[in-house]
């Protein structure tokens, strides 16, 4: 790490550190749903990035957050092995699905629609088991008052202090990712599978492993967002709605970029509050009009994302190797070969 | 007729075709050969407007047809029959014969139009309602021709008509490349089967890599001694 | 068998012909356009809006209130495809998705804004047939008639004019429909009309049966698009075929659970089969 780069992390640090202390409750509030929806968008962008747009990542999210809350309202079993077992069943649940849809080569429009589809399931599964789940009505946890053992704090420091931690975590594997083999072998993937395969990649377990890194992500944040707002409706943490939601943030803040996705999270998040309270409630729907209009003027002009556009125009010429990926700002995704035809 | 002045043609930064000039006259029968890759495709492509010409003219009976979409060029009287017949398979025989009739002043004659196809090939009345997909090639090379002669054109151009067609069939194609001339049809004929489309053809341009290489009279053409060897295997 | 089951196959059938009419103009969309639009049901919505606005408030009569509402949609569909399909007609397939998704967005939430998140129903009760002991809603069966003659109707305009057969030409070999003198450009503006006005005819046999609101299209659009792909996006008679499949496994599925769990049964069943068969039930 080069000089500047410390100094730079430091400053990060310091003000991460000063933020519960200085801003007012509302906004910290704010600032951790966007820590939290970062990490989540940056989980997606782990696949988006290389071209395996899933709608499905409703579902995981919605197993993340539903599973240990249902377990510690019914079950008392404490959200530190809740999490980790709803982690585990994102897991298997992405497995399950992922593992014939790649076998299959399910790609392009039909594996959008097919893990759109996984979302729907998840969510009229909650809504469906509503003697359990409370259905559309929501599922609130059982409040004990500060508890590390329930994993709930009434003080907003402390879920501050996990969701930039998580936060900063999601960008590490994300650069664990684009740094490792990763993401050579994925590129090459979604180039064209064959010739990937014919140059010796492993390509099922790339995929695979991606995946199931991404779902499992997204499950862990799910899971924090139920512990943080102590409230869950399968509507805001499962199916087509929120599976858009992470779709289009992390496309609008660009998915080739390490924070992306976050400034997907903080400009989408931070215009639905500012127009909301711009607003007021009686202009319901105003602020995701605006959203609206601006992702499909995003995906016709801006394709590779703000931070893309930001980067085409502050760093005009990169080094080669980085020059791939601001050099085709066509496509969000490249085309999977498959799908060219 | 026809008239292409140094019109040049390229695959985004790849050029196909260099500076290409030619002329037919009416009635004529023209003939382009050259090997795998030449050009000639593009070359027609180029003429129906499917890709733009880049640089150069082109004009139809004096009046300019550069730049103008595909669908506007047939509407001028050029008809193509692309490379590989191109029919639409999962449509019948006589609804690929109704598209070639789309343009509206040959939608307006339509059954006088089909009639005179089908008088030209009687074996396409006997299949009108098959699938253009389950015909036989030579059959389908026919459709293909017939759908192109339905907008009426004043000149056809053929992209290897030939091809992949068993002996037989081929003397077959090439006797109904007559027949059309003698309908008063121009013809501009892309052709490997070179000894043959010799015999059809008024006069013929050697294309290679894209340009232009030799042109000259049929009968000139097949006693040159660089075509005899190359192109016929003589 | 069970009067009740009978009674559920039943109100599946007629439920499919509605389902049919939706598949049918997605797929002709897809399979001339090659994009799908994610928003399509959410147009739908629109068409609700409008036939609830002009009936129910204004008083127009019902069948102008269709007719209006159905050519403002073939409007929409073209409005649609000039401003975001056109755009990102040479784009991925992806960013396709992403475009009209994003209109869904828009749209949901527009209907939000203007008219809040209501339900209201345009209030015309039909009345409801005794048949054997079974109860059949009239407006159902009066949905699945139109949709039939619907269908039957693009079957007919597909088939036997000029623009239906280079409708059909074009979705088979799009690259050399110029050389038959047609213009790939203005058949898209016809079929994104023609798609529009079959989300307005829907439109007019929903609201006969459905409250309006501005979610209403997260409740259609993702079956919609499951039929299409289990029918082979682009293949009308698949669509056609697996709209009745999908609607007896939520018929059924309804009979025997909850609603909400016969969709999950259908969404289940749908990615059982793309896994076993990608290309669709129909693919060769
Ligand atoms: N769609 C295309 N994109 C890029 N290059 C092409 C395309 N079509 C043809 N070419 C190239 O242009 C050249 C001429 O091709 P073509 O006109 O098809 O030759 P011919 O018909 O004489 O065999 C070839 O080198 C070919 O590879
Ligand atoms: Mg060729």
């Amino acid at each position: 790490m080069s000089g500047s780069r410390l100094v730079a992390a430091i400053v990060l640090l310091a003000v991460l550190s000063a933020i519960p202390a200085i801003l007012p409750p509302y906004f910290l509030h704010l600032v951790i749903q966007i820590l939290i929806w970062s990490f989540i968008y940056t989980a997606w962008a782990l696949m988006g990035r290389f071209g395996f747009v899933s709608f499905g990542h409703g579902a995981f999210l919605g197993v993340g957050a539903y599973v240990p809350a249902l377990l510690w309202n019914f079950y008392g079993l404490t959200p530190w092995l809740g999490i980790p077992l709803s982690i585990i069943a994102a897991v298997l649940l992405a497995a399950v699905v992922g593992y014939p849809c790649f076998r299959r080569r399910v790609v392009g429009h039909y594996f959008a629609l097919v893990t759109l589809a996984l979302s729907q399931v998840v969510l009229l599964s909650l809504v469906a088991a509503r003697d359990v789940t409370g259905g559309s009505l929501g599922f609130t946890q059982k409040a004990v008052g500060h508890s590390w053992y329930a994993l709930q704090f009434p003080e907003k420091g402390y879920f501050y202090a996990i969701a930039v931690l998580l936060w900063l975590a999601g960008l590490a594997i994300w650069r664990w990712i684009d740094r490792g083999i990763g993401r050579e072998a994925l590129e090459a993937i979604s180039e064209d599978e064959d010739a990937a395969a014919s140059i010796g990649i492993d390509v099922m377990r790339a995929k695979m492993r991606v995946t199931i890194i991404s779902a499992g992500l997204t499950a862990l944040g799910g899971a924090i967002y139920g512990q943080y707002v102590m409230y869950l409706n399968p509507e805001t943490v499962a199916g087509i709605a929120v599976s858009l939601q992470i779709v289009f943030a992390a496309i609008a803040g660009g998915v080739y970029s390490l924070l992306g996705p976050s400034v997907g999270a903080l400009l989408t998040l931070s215009l639905t509050e500012g127009l909301r309270v711009w607003f007021g409630t009686n202009f319901i729907g105003a602020a995701n009009t605006i959203y609206g209009i601006l992702l499909v003027l995003c995906i016709i002009f801006m394709p590779q994302g703000i931070v893309g556009a930001l980067q085409r125009v502050t760093l005009p010429r990169r080094a080669p190797a980085k020059a791939n990926a601001t050099e085709t700002p066509q496509s969000v995704t490249r085309r999977p070969s498959s799908a060219a035809q | 007729m026809l008239a292409l002045s140094s019109v040049s043609a390229a695959y985004g930064s790849f050029q196909a075709l260099f500076s290409v000039s030619l002329e037919i006259k009416r009635g004529e029968a023209v003939g382009v050969i050259g090997p795998n890759g030449a050009g000639k495709t593009t070359l027609m492509r180029v003429i129906s407007g499917l890709i733009a010409a880049h640089e150069g003219t082109m004009t139809l009976e004096g009046r300019a047809i550069t730049g103008l979409p595909a669908h506007q060029v047939v509407e001028q009287g050029i008809a193509h029959v692309p490379e590989n017949r191109r029919l639409f398979p999962a449509l019948s025989v006589e609804e690929n014969l109704r598209i070639g009739a789309f343009i509206p002043s040959a939608r307006a004659r339509f059954s006088e139009r089909l009639d005179w196809v089908y008088q030209l090939f009687p074996r396409l009345k006997e299949r009108r309602a098959q699938l253009a997909g389950t015909m036989s090639g030579g059959e389908q090379q026919m459709c293909a021709i017939a759908r192109a002669l339905m907008s009426k054109p004043k000149v056809l151009l053929m992209d290897e008509p030939s091809a992949g067609l068993a002996p037989l069939v081929v003397a077959q194609v090439f006797e109904l490349v007559r027949k059309i001339r003698a309908e008063g049809l121009t013809v501009l004929i892309v052709e490997q089967n070179v000894q043959q489309v010799l015999e059809v053809v008024d006069r013929a341009y050697l294309l290679e890599v894209g340009a232009i290489r030799l042109a000259g009279s049929a009968a000139e053409l097949k006693q040159n001694s660089v075509i005899r060897e190359a192109y016929m295997g003589l | 068998m069970d009067i009740y089951l009978l009674e559920a196959i039943i109100n599946g059938i007629l439920l499919g012909g509605v389902l049919a009419l939706l598949a049918l103009g997605l797929n002709l969309i897809f399979g001339v356009v090659d994009v799908v639009w994610i928003c399509y049901a959410d147009i739908v919505m629109c068409g609700m809006y409008a036939i609830y606005f002009l009936y129910a408030q204004y008083g127009v009569p019902l069948p102008l209130a269709c007719a209006i509402a159905i050519s403002g949609l073939a409007g929409l569909g073209v409005l649609v495809h000039v401003l975001i399909i056109a755009p990102v007609l040479r784009s991925p397939p992806l960013n396709q998705l992403l475009a009209t998704g994003g209109l869904l967005f828009f749209l949901q939430s527009f209907a939000t804004l203007l008219f809040g998140t209501d339900f209201r129903n345009i209030g015309v009760r039909l009345p409801v047939l005794e048949v054997a002991t079974m109860y059949l809603s009239f407006a159902r069966l009066i949905a699945f008639a139109i949709s039939l003659v619907g269908a039957v109707a693009l079957y007919f305009f597909l088939k036997r004019t000029y623009l239906g057969t280079a409708i059909r030409a074009i979705a088979q070999d799009r690259e050399i429909v110029g050389l038959m003198g047609i213009d790939d450009r203005r058949i898209y503006l016809a079929v994104s009309a023609i798609g529009g006005a079959l989300a307005g005819l829907a439109a007019c046999l929903l609201a006969l049966q459905y409250d309006v609101h501005p979610f209403i299209g997260n409740t259609f659009g993702p079956v919609i698009f499951m039929i299409c792909v289990l029918g082979g996006l682009g293949n009308m008679i698949g669509g056609f075929i697996a709209s009745f499949v999908i609607s007896q496994i939520i018929a059924i599925g309804g009979y025997y659970g909850s609603t909400e769990l016969s969709y999950v049964f259908a969404f289940t069943f749908f990615i059982v089969l793309m896994l076993i068969r990608p290309r669709g039930l129909f693919a060769p």
